[in-house]
């Protein structure tokens, strides 16, 4: 009896089983799929992991639609998913998600995430100009930007910031706005963004938690120190818009053949530093701007352009976009934080992040590339439901990430923003460009708390908090998602299908990409009880719900 | 905004014993407790609280509470002797003179976190950064030891004013910072309908939010509904008038005075005697590295001075200064030279915080720095033993340990002890 028990136990999890290995097989023909999918795999066989079962097609839709392009599936895309019998539809999804069509809203997204990143959530004032910088980024996205130049223009930008300005060149806003005190912001974000190494504490001293020394600060400092921030007045005395120039350095010591800068040690101590990339590599002491003499010899250099064309041949730079990219699609880098790759913080698998970062290099740096590769692998296929074999792999307990099951987080807010407009049918969804990101942009402005520092830093109370539930519950976006208003979408809900199961169907296809459970129906059966018949009425309660829940705000 | 009137009080339980039917939330059943108790005459009973004055940016301690007049960089600043006995402050502080028998000094604070972003943290937690573990603020573990002191509480236990805090960690988003703005506007309180259809709403919601979390997809699924719950008792509670701080009389507001920090100040007094046990208030501008002299005694200092005398003596005046702790803080101190833009930089090695009321012993100054400012001379305290400090003035035992989410112990404050001057 027990032994008949244990075999009707084994065949239950050799199905389970089953299910993973197939995913595990399965990499669509592309190599680096198949790299990720052994290398993750390999760490689960070594402390006995048991993956989670792969993910319902609407879930690996609808968090493919979120992470891609940043929003959720409409009920069509969704549906016409859901129908596909190719073998290969998680391929062709994301061939589409990549491609032409989604082309303006995979850069609108991407877009929000690399202004948070280049320039902060907060940042729009005399010297950085927001809707500058987020139109440099949609053009450089929509047509996928090898990142490499991607870098490279960004730090070498010189130009104005504000757009309709003559010379305007957006990409000056990553430093527009970092070069006050000899431009120890540049130099802290440019190392940070692109190089993944943290070395704002190693302005002052060398650190006692980090590799980093303090001449390397000052070293990768004097990079930026050609490069000037200057104001164009426009008729009144307000700062019209921001130019970033490069000129000659003349050097602290006033020789600009060897411009060079200081810096003080702790004890008081003066050093000297010249331009020194992080792996030691020097580069000429001129401080001239690069020229031709009367008789033909060369002299001076481009010091912004010598660094870019350095930080493109470090091996951190590849990994830093791996890393990052990672973190963005999996919930958790390799690294804690992301962008923290230095000696003092081993990566959970160093093996797939290098791998990773060389296949990156060898594609031309093409971001989609690599997109396509994450998003098409095992681990990014899982259930996000937890289960014995797995339990333990929860990062949210200091462990390294193993990737065993697809770890819970919330939308971004600019997500939600997205998706309410998307799965309510909105005529926003379909706007536009810049003008698109206006109401947008003042809407997330409600969530932005700065922190009264000269670097500009914020968070956002868009958290997972009480002000988050409470926008949700009340707020003028919610009232708009819900209104039962003649040609809104519930009122066109209700006109498109005859009958309230039916509509219910299509309510939680929107927002949760699944049919709603038996017990659901009986609840919403209660509430059209309760309007008394009143279907708008009913669906709006519903819908409600259904976007208030933790199934709708966490991407799983 | 939600009406105030009886009748619709009675409809708004109503909807919430509704709503406390269903499963998730048994926080609005309470919340009916509650409610009637807060309505009661006598609902001021005694209870501990804490008021963090946050300085976002790392102040110049040595420009206020530990002047070097005639060192080279002690910068132009002249010092008055206050009212209480040895203490001498800048002269840019001339009300806050007044009440220094309410407070004490640590001029031996020295760290060494000189990044704004780390010393934010550490200062915060008692605890450097870690990429294992993310520890709670301040403001998180005093709600969550001194939460069951206050059970008709319906506000948020932790408050943050015109800043963002440091969040909750592994205690979990229900102890995370409710950030208000110094007007004390709350967005979206408003639900728009009748509250028996939101209440009905709500059950919709239970049956979505508790499959889901059956299913065990992971914390944030019930962090979330926790928080719905905490949500719905604000929503309708007649507490959230501590909010208003335009209720308060004129002259009163008048004391604070008309800035941000003042309104925040005194919204933190209307707080705290609601029962809310931690209220941060966030003052941020202090990162001065250039012109840092005019900046101090022309915005600043007067901003600070005015509100924060202003609170102290109100404590005071009200009785509760006994029960309420309050510590000044920034993230770091600023360097004893003054550099080519007037101004001084980051400086976590030797540098000052001021603490008073609950079992705090006022008017003493603990701790020294040499001649210079550079060297703290005395015993060294380090931001784990500011904390277990403000803990121990609340009566909260230090023994007390967490569990992180790895099932590792974590000590309270990070195990730090006491500054012993500040007791006895």
């Amino acid at each position: 009896m027990l032994s008949r028990l244990l075999r009707v136990v084994a065949a239950v999890a050799g199905i389970a089983a089953g299910g993973s290995l197939l995913a595990a097989d399965k990499h669509f023909g592309v190599p680096a799929v198949a790299f990720i999918n052994e290398q993750v795999a390999a760490g689960w066989a070594d402390i006995k992991l048991q993956p989670a079962p792969v993910a319902t097609d609407g879930e690996w839709c609808r968090r493919v639609h979120l992470d891609v392009i940043g929003r959720v599936p409409t009920v069509d895309e969704l549906e016409a998913f859901l129908a596909d019998p190719s073998p290969n539809k998680q391929a062709r999804l994301v061939d589409r998600l990549l491609g032409e069509d989604s082309s303006e809203e995979y850069a609108s997204n991407w877009t929000d995430v690399w202004t948070t990143l280049l320039i902060g959530r907060s940042g729009d004032n005399d010297r950085v100009n927001r809707s500058g910088m987020r139109q440099w980024l949609r053009r450089a996205l929509a047509r996928n930007m090898p990142y490499d130049q991607f870098m490279h223009e960004l730090v070498t930008a010189t130009g104005v910031n504000k757009a309709g300005e003559p010379g305007f060149n957006g990409a000056t806003n990553f430093l527009a706005g970092k070069l006050e005190e000899n431009g120890l912001q540049a130099t802290a974000k440019t190392a940070q963004i692109f190089l993944g190494l943290q070395v704002q504490c190693t302005q002052c001293h060398n650190h006692p938690f980090n590799t980093g020394r303090q001449n390397q600060f000052w070293e990768f400092n004097a990079f930026f120190r050609q490069t000037k921030a200057l104001r164009r007045f426009g008729g009144t005395q307000e700062i019209q818009a921001m130019e970033l120039v490069d000129e000659d350095f003349r050097g602290e010591g006033g020789n600009p053949e060897q411009a060079e800068l200081y810096y003080e040690l702790r004890n008081g101590l003066m050093k000297v530093a010249y331009p020194v990339f992080v792996d030691g590599t020097a580069i000429s002491e001129s401080g001239y701007l690069p020229g031709v003499m009367a008789d033909g010899t060369r002299f001076g250099t481009h010091r912004r352009r010598e660094l870019a064309g350095l930080i493109a041949a470090s091996p951190l730079f590849p990994r830093a976009q791996v890393n990052r990219l990672w973190g963005h699609f999996l919930g958790h880098g390799f690294t804690r934080p992301v962008d923290d790759l230095g000696d003092h913080n081993p990566p959970s698998h160093p093996e797939l992040l290098a791998g990773l970062a060389d296949r990156f290099r060898e594609h031309s740096f093409n971001t989609k590339e690599l997109v396509r590769w994450i998003v098409l692998s095992q681990p990014y296929g899982l259930s996000s439901k937890a289960s014995k074999g797995n339990a333990t792999d929860d990062p949210a307990s200091g462990e390294p990430p193993r990737f065993s099951r697809f770890y819970l987080r919330q939308m971004r807010a600019e997500e939600l923003y997205q998706s309410l407009l998307t799965a309510t049918e909105a005529d926003a969804a379909n706007a536009k460009g810049e003008k698109a990101s206006r109401p947008k942009e003042q809407w997330l402005a409600q969530f932005i708390i700065a922190f009264g520092t000269d670097e500009g830093d914020d968070a956002t109370t868009f958290n997972g908090s009480i002000p988050q539930v409470l926008m949700m519950f009340n707020g003028e976006l919610m009232k708009t998602a819900t209104a039962a208003g003649e040609g809104g979408f519930l009122d066109r809900t209700v006109q498109g299908e005859q009958k309230n199961a039916a509509r219910l169907q299509r309510l939680y296809m929107a927002a949760l990409a699944r049919k709603p459970s038996r017990p659901e129906i009986a609840a919403a059966t209660r509430l059209v009880e309760a309007r008394q018949g009143d279907a708008v009425g009913a669906l709006q309660d519903v819908w409600w719900a259904v976007l208030n829940s933790n199934e709708f705000i966490l991407n799983h | 905004m939600l009406p105030h009137n009886a009748e619709s009080g009675l409809t708004r339980r109503h909807f919430l014993q509704h709503a406390a039917g269903s499963a998730v939330w048994t926080g609005p059943a309470s919340m009916l407790a509650g409610s009637l108790l807060a309505n009661a005459p006598d609902l001021r009973r005694r209870h501990k609280a804490a008021i963090v004055l946050w300085m976002g940016g790392g102040p110049s301690t040595m420009d206020i509470w530990d002047l070097k007049p005639g060192a080279p960089t002690g910068g132009p600043f002249k010092q008055i002797s206050t009212s209480a006995d040895g203490i001498a402050i800048c002269e840019h502080m001339p009300l806050m003179a007044q009440q220094m028998h309410h407070m004490s000094i640590v001029r031996s604070m020295s760290t060494r976190e000189a990044d704004h972003m780390r010393g934010r943290y550490y200062l915060h937690t008692g605890y450097v950064p870690s990429p294992s573990v993310e520890h709670p603020s301040y403001g998180a573990v005093v709600a969550h030891e001194l939460a069951s002191q206050v059970p008709e509480l319906d506000l948020p236990p932790f408050v943050s004013i015109g800043g963002g805090s440091v969040g909750p960690g592994f205690l979990g988003m229900a102890w995370a910072p409710f950030v208000v703005d110094s007007n004390g506007t709350l967005r979206d309180l408003d639900m728009g309908i009748d509250p028996a259809r939101f209440g009905q709403r709500l059950e919709m919601l239970a049956a979505i939010e508790n499959r889901f979390i059956a299913e065990r997809r992971g914390g944030p699924a019930e962090e979330h509904a926790k928080v719905v719950g905490k949500t719905v008792k604000l929503m309708s509670s007649p507490q959230l008038d501590a909010f208003k701080v335009a209720k308060e009389p004129k002259d009163v507001q008048e004391r604070y005075g008309n800035s941000s920090f003042g309104r925040g100040c005194l919204m933190a007094r209307r707080l705290v005697e609601a029962g809310v046990p931690f209220v941060e208030v966030d003052l941020g501008g202090w990162d001065n590295h250039a012109d840092i002299f005019p900046t101090l005694s022309d915005r600043k200092l007067p901003e600070l001075d005015r509100a924060m005398s202003a609170l102290v003596a109100d404590l005071a005046d009200r009785g509760i200064l006994d029960d309420t702790a309050i510590l000044w803080m920034g993230e770091f101190g600023r360097t004893p030279t003054i550099n080519g833009n007037g101004g001084r930089d980051h400086w976590a090695r030797s540098w000052s915080v001021v603490v008073g009321g609950a079992g705090f012993k006022r008017g003493v100054i603990v701790g020294e720095t040499s001649s210079d400012g550079k060297e703290v001379v005395s015993d060294p305290y380090a931001a784990q033993d500011l904390m277990a400090s403000v803990l121990e003035s609340l009566g909260i035992s230090l023994e007390t340990t967490f569990k992180a989410r790895n099932g590792r112990p974590m000590k309270i404050a990070n195990g730090g002890k006491p500054i012993k001057e500040l007791f006895s």
